[in-house]
């Protein structure tokens, strides 16, 4: 009779050796095979949340699990995500008045803001008309006359410090799958603009002219051309060495060859459609937000998957990470916002940046982005990496994902599918962060854009949520 | 001929990958022409152009995937599409680049290297009970190195071990050999047909050493753990140890090892001997013969006896073993001041130092030890040495936060040099133990000790007898001849066997008290 006993007296030892390197050596000389892990304490050794893993890993929770987390990302990878309008954000965002305004990452005050978010904010109240001037934004947003709330509780994304106000243009993007509307803002291309905390006239100006003139002609354009299916675009745009967060530049060619019809058809004139052209051409970030609006369409419908360990939402408001799960909507889970590591401008050093800002991890949380360097060998020296790196940060980050999303492909890894479904258990176990490719603000309000790099979330955002899945689900 | 036309909604492949697939499915036995492709206004007209275009095709989008197979006549329509589809899903596997392929976890290394079939899990106690969990629950066998594992843990990683049938070895074990491979701490002996089980590290490298130098050799040896025959374990990988070996062709008599265990244990442990169909020997360090001999079991009083018994009855029945030669210990004593009466041991190994220690217990009763198992005769760690001192360096309160002395021999060469100041020790004992895991040059590293007490011994006018054991075999990397001839060269008396090494302690603190 065979058991696991006589199977092992009868077969040639094959080793997984935890822990010490030397008994690896050993066995070599032995002439057996072995395999050493690159192991670390897991959960980081912090005792609760390790018992918390240790609970979502008894084999009927995790049973259970599993067929949770298949269904998250089952919805997440058939979302479709379609361009089918722009509008002002006081006309389509949920819940927004004229007072309303939106920003990155998990909720905050004022009087907690960093100095990029106030600086937007208080660009924001100016260009809003709801002061004269920014010492006058300052007290009007400390008056409490300001509704403040995330940008992910209004079913939008905002990249860095996300500030939407009502009379700003943004995208609305619908999932035709599963039926919900994810929107953005539009990108203010440059780098001295209100989202990375500038927020002088001539910052105000165009924001006054994307109002008065980009938005309504890209929302008329939308008219013309009909729903635009982004996911194909975001493919399409992977296949062409972006990763659609740091490297934008097929994709906003693509996005902006989907438009150019119906652009030349709206009723604007041929100087104000040249101003459109000339401002989509002047920066490749145009199609930026738009890859994050299909993240946050497709992710938004894998919230609520009862029993889920999948993260849905990644997103920093310049003080705190913060993240959201499938399982436990709503919930926040928080922990400091981190450094960015990455080449500057000219004349900027480390100490002038300011912390990780901005929802546009929400792409790192669908799978592109830094989930996706590997498409995107061009930018591994933006983050200071080689090109065998970029093929590694995939791989690792398929160890702390739950599938391979077949709809958008890596040529480069013989076509593996995005690494999808960020689950929180995995990230414990292997001690792996998620890799998030982002820009850097400069700390101080009424500058902007200083770099670029890479970031991680810090752990124990994800060690407090296991703590509060063990609670719920095991 | 036929035809079949699928549309898979809402599934995207680019361009290239599907021409790549379209020109794989042409090429399936029983296909006469395939196409895949999106349903863009551009693929539909060539489909329309083929004559392939079915209204369901013709209202496929952009975003959705058309199949479309015309086969044989006859084919297996539904089986050809499943064997296109497969090609969607087909990759080769991902190139290895510049960085090889590393695991974190055990489950993705389970799940990489499939033939994989035990895990060694060294890792702090607080988090080895999950490792071995995470290596059980992928039907790996497991052996903890790491001690400080609560029993709890340890007896629900045996039970669910068990229950999968899947060999727990340790926590806080050391030593095991499998299909001729020593794990951990082990020695590099001849495959044979002796099976060992022991709930003792160095005892259990003490027998295979032992029964190598017998000639015999080693089918497999399981180490259980030093906590598997406690009340709270209940000796579940031992008997479960002694089912596989008894079940395994290449096992010809069963040899188990421990240092002494709870009654109960003990008698369930004895209760498979009479179902091993086999000869099993029994060395239970201080252990009785009645017991044993009444459940059919063949006791052993010493590891030198455990490992002569199980070659005689599994392997060669004229095997010997040649007597030490008593006229040693007389001639030592005689060259002894009438001060000194006392023998030092100085262990690595807890099992050669239990045997020493009992062994001179039959004579004196002023045996002193961190490891005594009566309390009013135990030495604490840092308290100097007294009457019969037996230190095991390798026990934990020696241990915590550093290295096992078979490693790192700091704590012991100190304690050579220490012991050697004090006029009532007639004899110094040590073990040399060699083999994977251990020091590379245990002998070696101890010359420098053994000269300075040598030294400090003979300014005092006194002659200080040194014996050492050197536990290895010829195939050890050092080899047990180099060894024994660096202690020689160094005037320290050379034993043969722990067992012996007991006898010689024994004698001279016999001898020593009379004179």
């Amino acid at each position: 009779m065979s058991t696991p006993a006589t199977s092992l007296f009868s077969s040639d030892l094959s080793v997984i050796n935890v822990g010490l390197a030397m008994f690896d050596r050993d066995i070599t000389a032995q002439g057996a095979q072995v395999t050493t892990l690159d192991w670390t304490p897991p959960a980081g050794g912090n005792p609760e949340a390790l018992a918390a893993l240790d609970a979502l890993e008894a084999p009927e929770v995790a049973e259970r699990i599993a067929a949770a987390n298949a269904e998250a990302v089952e919805r997440i990878m058939s979302a479709r995500p379609m361009l089918i309008g722009y509008g002002r954000a006081l006309d389509v965002v949920p819940g927004m008045t004229p007072t309303t305004i939106l920003h990155s990452g998990p909720p905050i005050t004022w009087d907690r803001m960093n100095g990029p978010m106030k600086g937007a904010v208080t660009g924001a109240i100016v260009f809003e008309g709801l002061a004269k001037d920014l010492d006058e934004a300052a007290e009007v947003a400390a008056s409490g006359q300001i509704t403040f709330k995330p940008c992910h509780e209004a079913d939008s994304v905002g990249s860095m410090a996300g500030v939407t106000s009502a009379s700003m243009y943004v995208h609305i993007v619908k999932n035709e799958t599963h039926g919900n509307v994810a929107y953005t803002n539009l990108s203010e291309q440059m780098a001295k603009i209100l989202r990375m905390g500038a927020n002088d006239q001539s910052v105000i100006d165009r924001l006054v002219w994307m109002r008065d003139v980009f938005g309504p002609m890209l929302k008329e354009a939308v008219e013309f051309t009909g729903p635009i299916d982004l996911r194909l675009l975001l493919s399409q745009a992977i296949h062409m060495g972006d990763e659609c967060h740091n490297r934008n530049g097929a994709g906003t060619l693509l996005l902006f060859q989907a438009l150019a019809p119906g652009l030349l058809q709206s009723s604007f004139t041929t100087a104000q459609k040249k101003e459109v052209f000339d401002f989509v051409a002047s920066s490749d970030y145009f199609s930026g937000p738009t890859w994050m609006a299909v993240a946050k369409a497709a992710l938004d419908a894998a919230n609520g998957v009862e029993n889920s360990t999948v993260v849905t939402t990644m997103a920093r408001n310049g003080v705190e990470f913060g993240i959201r799960v499938a399982g436990l909507p709503g919930q926040w889970f928080t922990g400091p916002a981190q450094k960015v590591v990455g080449p500057m401008f000219a004349g900027y050093k480390p100490e002038d940046s300011g912390l990780d800002i901005g929802d546009s991890a929400i792409t790192e949380t669908y799978g592109f982005g830094g989930f996706a360097m590997s498409a995107a060998p061009a930018i591994v020296a933006l983050v200071g990496g080689t090109v065998a790196e970029a093929m590694g940060y995939t791989r690792d980050m398929g160890e702390i994902t739950t599938a391979e999303n077949p709809n958008v492909t890596i040529p480069a890894l013989n076509f593996q599918g995005l690494p999808t479904g960020i689950d929180v258990r995995k990230v414990l176990a292997t001690g792996i962060l998620p890799i998030i490719n982002t820009a850097i603000a400069h700390k101080d309000a009424g500058i902007g854009m200083i770099g670029a790099g890479i970031t991680h979330p810090p752990a124990t955002a994800f060690e407090q949520a296991a703590v509060a899945l063990a609670r719920t689900v095991a | 001929m036929s035809i079949t036309a699928v549309v898979k909604k809402n599934t995207y492949f680019d361009s290239v990958s599907l021409m790549s697939i379209s020109t794989r499915a042409n090429q399936l036995p029983g296909v006469v022409q395939a196409f895949v492709a999106m349903g863009t206004e551009m693929n539909k007209g060539v489909l329309g152009s083929l004559g392939l275009l079915t209204a369901d095709l013709e209202a496929a989008g952009t975003g959705d995937l058309m199949i479309v197979v015309e086969a044989d006549e006859g084919a297996d329509h539904t089986e050809l599409l499943t064997e296109v589809e497969a090609l969607l899903t087909q990759k080769a596997p991902a190139s290895g680049g510049e960085n090889a392929v590393t695991y974190r976890t055990v489950d993705s290394a389970a799940s990489g290297t499939p033939g994989a079939n035990l895990a060694i899990v060294a890792v702090n106690g607080a988090y080895a009970g999950r490792e071995a969990r995470k290596a059980l629950e992928n039907g790996l066998h497991v052996m903890v190195f790491s001690d400080n594992v609560p029993v709890e843990e340890e007896v629900a990683l045996k039970q669910l071990a068990h229950s999968k049938g899947l060999f727990m070895m340790g926590p806080d074990c050391g030593t095991a050999i499998i299909n001729n491979v020593a794990l951990c701490f082990g020695n590099a002996v001849r495959p044979g047909t002796v099976g060992v089980v022991a709930a003792s590290g160095t005892g259990a490298q003490e027998v295979s050493v032992r029964i190598h130098a017998l000639g015999a050799g080693i089918s497999q040896l399981i180490g259980t753990g030093g906590r598997d025959l406690s009340e709270e374990v209940g000796g579940i990988m031992m008997i479960d140890g002694i089912r596989a070996l008894a079940a395994d062709p290449g096992t010809s008599v069963i040899l188990l090892v421990s240092k002494p265990p709870a009654k109960a244990v003990e008698s369930k442990v004895l209760d498979e001997i009479a179902k091993a169909g086999k000869p099993v020997v029994v060395y239970f360090v201080g252990g009785t013969e009645e017991a044993v001999v009444a459940a059919g079991g063949h006791f052993a009083a010493s590891t030198q006896d455990a490992a002569l018994q199980a070659v005689r009855l599994g392997v060669d029945a004229e095997a010997s073993v040649e007597e030490p030669d008593p006229k040693r210990v007389d001639e030592l004593v005689a060259r002894l001041t009438p001060e000194q009466r006392y023998v030092r041991g100085l262990f690595c190994g807890g099992t050669l130092c239990d045997e020493s220690m009992y062994a001179v217990l039959d004579v004196s009763d002023n045996v002193w030890s961190n490891i005594q198992k009566n309390p009013e005769r135990q030495l604490p760690a840092g308290s100097a040495s007294t009457g019969h001192t037996f230190l095991d360096f390798g026990d934990d309160e020696f241990t915590n936060g550093r290295p096992h002395p078979m490693i790192d021999p700091s704590l012991r060469l100190a304690r050579l040099v220490e012991e050697a100041k004090d006029p009532e020790v007639a004899l110094i004992v040590m073990d040399f133990v060699l083999g994977f895991g251990a020091h590379e040059d245990p002998v070696g590293v101890t010359l420098p000790a053994i000269a300075q007490a040598k030294k400090t011994a003979s300014d005092a006018g006194r002659h200080l007898e040194i014996v050492g054991y050197v536990l290895g075999t010829d195939r050890d990397t050092p080899g047990l001849d180099e060894q024994v001839a660096a202690l020689d060269a160094a005037g320290v008396t050379v034993t043969r066997s722990s067992t012996e090494t007991g006898t010689f302690a024994r004698e001279t603190a016999r001898k020593a008290h009379r004179a």
